[in-house]
């Protein structure tokens, strides 16, 4: 179970939220929802422990999560704006796991593209590359920005299994989005 | 991932941009003949600079890929995904700090001794100044490893990291210059080894730790 009491935090000098509280059960989800620039992504990079937490507290299970910043690296999966796909690398070489690679190609469709540079692929692809990446992960806490942006409707279908295997393993999903996303019953915070 | 499973990432991102990996190697020996050309090809001139010649080229050329070291990691977000590995941050930073070593100080090492014999080292010094390049080519990396990370983010970074790593790197060039020199003049060059052993014994440790504290920063 992912809690946080009293979350605040600045983007740049501006204090972009103050004062938040949510909780998310094991196997649940929660989507961020707010206007551009309300700290929607700046919270998901705090929850993954890249960002600075200016007061308030997070806990997992009970106990306070942001204490061994390494540690909690270990439960977080992250995947931000940017794909980290590096274009030197084929499909199969982006994953930081080789073992990992088959599976998570397979859970989003792109086993034909696996040993195609990833600077040949497009937008799309690269998201859908970074998306299987995050499929094998296998830490609990999944933070999410705006996962489906330049998807076609088939990955996003792919993407919603994804999800409902990771959270039937007990893994928690917290996301980003101004697009409709395949997670069923999921509770939102509204950052205002 | 692991330790190795990342040096291993960044080589095999090196090899697969070829031409930057090369340019420091062929910046080094470009540049350093350039000075026959400068001061004339009189052997015993040559012969006089050519230690301290090589060791400021390839210190110039080990900054060359700095800027890229943590840069591209940095823009395509993969620095985050590198932060959230599960490994510590400092072993982030030794990670790349041997990664850069591998890819152009042990080049630069190999490259030292046919360019001595161009720039007319006496034969019998050459071991003594690969002896020294070799402990001070591993602290310009750790060091270089340590301003890429400080200057991370910042605006004009490429041009702040040779400011922020030059005044650090000058004790290195001292005793590695130092060693070469003692043996030309018949002297021991044992005590400028060891200093320069004494440098690596500290960055070794101090340089990841600082490098992965600045990366962290950079990350927020």
């Amino acid at each position: 179970m992912l809690e946080g009491k009293g979350l605040a935090a600045f983007r740049g000098e501006k204090l972009v939220f103050s004062g938040l509280n949510f909780r998310v059960a094991a196997g649940g989800a929660t989507l961020l929802v707010g206007p551009n620039g309300s700290g929607k992504s700046t919270l998901l990079r705090v929850l993954a422990g890249l960002g600075r937490l200016e007061a308030g507290q997070l806990f997992w299970h009970g106990e306070d999560a942001l204490a061994d910043r390494v540690e909690h690296a270990k439960r977080v999966a992250y995947l931000g704006h940017l794909d980290a796909v590096k274009p030197g690398l084929t499909a199969v070489e982006n994953f930081f796991n080789a073992a990992d690679a088959s599976a998570g190609l397979a859970a989003m469709a792109l086993v034909p593209l696996a040993d195609m540079p990833a600077r040949m692929m497009s937008a799309g692809q690269k998201r859908r590359l970074a998306l299987a990446r995050l499929s094998v992960d296998p830490a609990p806490i999944w933070l999410l920005d705006e996962p489906t942006l330049g998807l076609d409707t088939a990955s996003v279908a792919r993407l919603g299994e994804v999800f409902k295997a990771h959270r039937a393993r007990g893994g928690v999903v917290v996301a980003a989005t101004h697009l409709p996303l395949p997670l069923d019953d999921a509770r939102e915070v509204s950052l205002a | 991932m692991s330790f190795i499973g990342l040096i291993g990432r960044e080589l095999r991102l090196s090899a697969r941009h070829g031409a930057d990996t090369l340019a420091a190697l062929l910046f080094f020996v470009l540049a350093a003949s350039l000075f026959p050309f400068a001061v004339g090809p009189a052997p015993e001139t040559l012969a006089r600079i050519a230690s301290g010649v090589i060791w400021v080229c390839a210190l110039l050329a080990a900054l060359l890929p700095l800027d890229r070291l943590f840069g591209g990691d940095f823009e395509d977000g993969s620095l985050d995904q590198l932060l959230l590995s599960g490994m510590p941050p400092a072993m982030l930073a030794l990670a790349k700090a041997v990664a850069h070593w591998l890819v152009t100080g042990l080049p630069l090492l190999l490259a030292a001794a046919p360019v001595a014999v161009m720039l007319r080292l006496p034969m019998e010094n050459i071991p003594i100044l690969i002896a020294g390049l070799l402990p001070g080519s591993m602290v310009l990396s750790l060091l270089g490893t340590l301003g890429a990370a400080i200057v991370l983010g910042a605006r004009r970074g490429g041009v702040l990291l040779p400011l922020l790593v030059l005044p650090l790197a000058a004790p290195v060039l001292i005793f590695g210059v130092g060693a070469a020199d003692a043996a030309m003049t018949g002297l021991t060059p044992r005590p400028h080894l060891l200093l320069l052993a004494a440098m690596l014994a500290g960055a070794l440790p101090l340089a990841p730790i600082a490098a992965g504290a600045a990366l962290r920063a950079a990350s927020e």
